[in-house]
């Protein structure tokens, strides 16, 4: 009678409190250095330290260049300013004993790619932190979810959560996909149908046949942009496929392995479980998806025609308008009228290795348009990084006129010198196209690893099933 | 926020955004994010709208290339404590300083038809209170705000909003709510749980040992 969602909540629920609230006990908190400053300094004040040192892990992300080449630290970081939040990580960490990935170990990376990868994220596991894309956990199966810099105060000095429950909400993907459609195509379509508030108050279950045939990096696209679709939970239970994912990654000895595994055969959600909300959408309709405006539900096939307000309904209108406006369409109407200036892959939704295979795929041999100024290829991680060199990726890309760069979250925001100039129009691999998100009034168009090589190539939207 | 007889009262004059789906971006943009402190973001916010330039943390109002039709820019609303907008408001990003930026420039209330989960939990732990309202309700208000410059009066401990002769009733749940009146401090609550926390913790460790290595 319980789904996934039910299990975890009781797994993890300490008390309630006499306010009706729930005190959740927290498993992992991943920490970097934007949100966590202001709750260091408020443990500092209470007088408090972190109550179970093992459960933090930290890694600078946001604010780190990507052209860091050989004995780059924190002081090297030009800008001022985003030195003396990556310097702060660094102190605190080192004040408390906290674990953390600095900006010159070869595992650091985006926090929700190192994580999974070195073995942090386990499934049936509890993770917060001070970030929206904290869903992309869910993907192996955890309680998964974005919070607030108070809430990182509050999880430090008390190992907990205040929360309460949410309501539960199944989206199951049936069918199969085509050669050219990725899960991102397939969390953006979904974005698209229920809108990006269409996951408040939600944690969303992802199953189905599609869901069973991915693999777990995949899975963890899905996730990640659960909160673009309004849930801040995103989850997918965990099978042999995740298992086998998290025994590549995992620090447990075989004892300790073994007898986890049986308890994440338990996660899933019952035969008879009650969701409130129930979607089934059948991905073999799914073509390639781009963003053509200002919010990812804001979402078309490569080959629709951009809405204007005349084919708008009337609560729209405005919205359809300004985003016409700050995205600069005027008379063209397809997105292959578009001309495209840069091409970023990369970001906690795109940059693990499979991504780049993906795209790799598409521009071997092949050169960039001429009117693409930049293309870069971030890679998630350091590990990720190293995987792609080994595996002459990084070659490919370079070759085609892309420039391969260091892990961080680079051109998906911008706080670090990657960023989009006013006007520019970029493919891009991430998770959000708001205004300005890439740089002052850069545009971004959303779509996967494999649509953004292939802008990369062609210089526009072209049509994969042409190429 | 001031109080009277009848309870705590937000009241002024109501600044206005006639969108959906605000984003965390737009309260805040990721420049501001830079900062280590707590305060003092009261210049960034809607910083893409309230200006016609690119900023710089550091960089003041004074030093910038102001966009006189934003709200926010105009007399009376440069004042005002109470913001109306339309649907999920807050969506995006976690970031506190989206609501750091609002207490900063002193709006105490945001009125609007649907939030993003992580904004509105947020709110209320530095003391600004999202308000939900029903779509035609805000379809009301917007017309109102139309025809004058508009006048509200929150009374929170009554849950309702006052404008002339009508009422407008909002829900909010209470523990949320005394965060706002009482100030109160979710750490201080936490830790008189410690005990049940530690026994919790205790039976995990054997229970689920893998969580521990």
């Amino acid at each position: 009678m319980k789904t996934l969602y039910d299990k975890l909540w009781e797994e993890h629920h300490v008390t309630q409190l006499d306010s009706g609230e729930s005190l959740l006990y927290i498993d992992r908190h991943y920490l970097h250095e934007v949100t966590s400053p202001q709750a260091f300094e408020g443990l500092i004040k209470k007088n408090l330290k972190p109550w179970r040192l093992n459960a933090n892990i930290a890694t600078p992300d946001h604010n780190v260049p990507t052209t860091r080449g050989n004995n780059f630290n924190s002081e090297s970081i030009t800008d001022e300013i985003s030195k003396i939040q990556v310097v702060e990580l660094d102190k605190n960490c080192n004040k408390f004993g906290i674990k953390q990935f600095d900006i010159e170990s070869n595992k650091q990376g985006i926090v929700h790619v190192i994580g999974p990868e070195l073995g942090f994220t386990i499934p049936g596991m509890t993770i917060v932190c001070g970030d929206s894309h904290t869903s992309t956990h869910g993907a192996l199966g955890c309680l998964a979810m974005g919070i607030g810099t108070s809430e990182v105060e509050h999880v430090l000095a008390t190992q907990c959560l205040k929360v309460s429950k949410l309501k539960n909400m199944n989206v199951r993907f049936e069918g199969e996909v085509d050669e050219h459609v990725s899960s991102k195509d397939i969390v953006l379509y979904l974005i698209g149908q229920i809108g990006t508030a269409g996951g408040t108050g939600y944690a969303i279950e992802f199953s189905g046949s599609y869901i069973s045939s991915i693999s777990v990096e995949g899975r963890m696209t899905i996730c990640n942009m659960a909160i673009e679709a309004g849930a801040k939970v995103g989850l997918i239970a965990p099978d042999n496929k995740t298992i086998e994912y998290v025994k590549s990654k995992s620090f447990l000895d075989d004892d300790t392995f073994n007898q986890a595994k049986e308890y994440w055969k338990t996660l899933k959600s019952d035969d008879d479980a009650k969701f409130d909300k129930e979607i089934t959408i059948d991905v073999s309709k799914i073509k390639p998806q781009v963003t053509w405006g200002t919010s990812p539900e804001m979402v078309l096939n490569y080959d629709e025609s951009i809405p204007t307000v005349f084919d708008t309904k009337d609560e729209n209108k405005k919205n359809v308008e300004l985003a016409r406006d700050y995205m600069g369409i005027e008379n063209e109407t397809k997105l292959s009228d578009l001309t495209f200036d840069k091409v970023f892959i990369g970001s906690c939704t795109n940059s693990r290795i499979e991504d780049l295979r993906q795209a790799a795929e598409i521009v071997k041999g092949k050169t960039i348009a001429s009117n693409i100024s930049e293309a870069i290829v971030v890679p998630g991680s350091g590990l990720v990084k190293e995987q792609a060199e080994n595996e002459g990726l990084d070659k490919v890309f370079t070759d085609a006129g892309f420039i391969w760069r260091d892990p961080g979250c680079s051109m998906c925001l911008g706080m670090n010198p990657d960023q989009l100039k006013p006007y520019e129009r970029c493919a891009s691999t991430s998770n959000r196209n708001f205004e300005g998100r890439q740089g002052y009034l850069g545009r971004t168009h959303l779509m996967s690893p494999i649509m953004a090589a292939y802008t990369a190539i062609i210089g526009t939207i072209g049509d994969p099933y042409e190429i | 926020m001031k109080s009277n007889s009848e309870g705590l009262i937000i009241d002024g004059v109501v600044a206005y955004i006639d969108r959906d789906n605000i984003d965390t971006d737009q309260i805040i943009p990721t420049e501001y994010l830079k900062s280590i402190k707590k305060f003092g973001f009261e210049d960034y916010l809607f910083d893409g709208w309230r200006y016609k330039d690119d900023g710089k943390l550091g960089v003041t109002k004074d030093e910038r290339v102001i966009d006189e039709n934003f709200i926010l820019n105009k007399n009376p609303f440069n004042e005002s404590k109470i913001l109306l907008t339309r649907d999920n408001f807050g969506c995006g990003s976690s970031r506190e300083h989206a609501v750091w930026a609002l207490r900063d420039f002193g709006i105490k209330a945001v009125i609007a038809s649907s939030f993003g989960d992580i904004f509105y939990n947020n709110s209320f732990k530095n003391g600004v209170l999202p308000i939900k309202l029903e779509k035609q309700e805000i379809d009301f208000l917007f017309d109102q705000t139309q025809q004058k410059v508009l006048e509200l009066s929150i009374n929170l401990q009554k849950k309702e909003i006052n404008y002339g002769e009508k009422t407008i009733s909002f829900h909010v749940e209470k523990h949320l709510l005394d965060r706002i009146i009482y100030g109160l401090d979710d750490v201080d609550i936490t830790l008189k749980e410690k005990d049940k926390i530690l026994d919790f913790e205790m039976t995990r460790v054997e229970e689920r040992p893998w969580i521990f290595k």
